[in-house]
């Protein structure tokens, strides 16, 4: 089992329950084959830096999750085929970037309490 | 006025001389790795408002000499740079980013 995080960015003209939906569909995909959630963050509607699809803003997500190495293959290519993904990044977190993702959802927790 | 005479001829050609020194300011602080200074061990491309602190104005990555950076962390900066860039976070090119 490896530790992994997974950024992806929505068509901005979804609606809400769409969202919901898709983000429910991706997280369902890895639990049922084998991987453990760690955390999720909904950063909302974003603006783009650069235009993607003609599309300025999209709806970031952003999963952690541990999984055997072979499920990321598959898991890549449901984003593919999926049209309401806009960009997607898996990475492969290391020791120092899991120490670093924990403080940042610590970070996170305090915020939304105080 | 026999200087000019003696400068062409002389040694030194052409050296040229000052009665006082020359006011240069040579800074001593000297550059530092901010990385291995703060104890930073992994830097995060989530956070584009620290990366664009290694990016020129139009968003390219600046070179470890004006930086000061340690080569071991340049690359994980490029990494995170590019990373952030694909995720349009960060623009592969802009104009008046600062």
């Amino acid at each position: 089992m490896n530790h992994y995080e997974t950024v992806f960015i929505l068509n901005p003209v979804l609606s809400e329950d769409q969202i919901k939906e898709t983000v429910k569909k991706f997280e369902d995909f890895l639990v049922s084959n084998g991987a453990k959630m760690i955390s999720k963050e909904n950063w909302g509607l974003k603006k783009l830096a650069y235009p993607i699809q003609h599309k300025k803003s999209g709806f970031y997500h952003l999963f952690e999750f541990t999984a055997p190495g072979e499920l990321i293959n598959s898991f890549e290519i449901t984003f593919k085929r999926d049209e309401r993904v806009m960009r997607y990044l898996t990475v492969k977190l290391d020791k120092y970037a899991i120490e670093w993702a924990e403080k940042r959802r610590n970070r996170n927790k305090e915020k939304a309490t105080a | 006025m026999s200087t000019l005479e003696q400068q062409s001829k002389g040694k030194k050609d052409g050296e040229i001389r000052y009665l006082t020194p020359l006011n240069i300011d040579t800074s001593k602080n000297k550059k530092y790795c901010r990385f291995k200074k703060s104890g930073i061990k992994y830097i995060d491309y989530k956070d584009p408002d620290f990366l664009l602190k290694f990016v020129n104005e139009q968003g390219k990555l600046l070179p470890r000499r004006l930086t000061g950076t340690s080569l071991k962390y340049q690359r994980k900066v490029a990494v995170a740079v590019k990373r952030a860039r694909h995720l349009a976070l960060m623009p592969y090119v802009a104009d008046l980013l600062k």
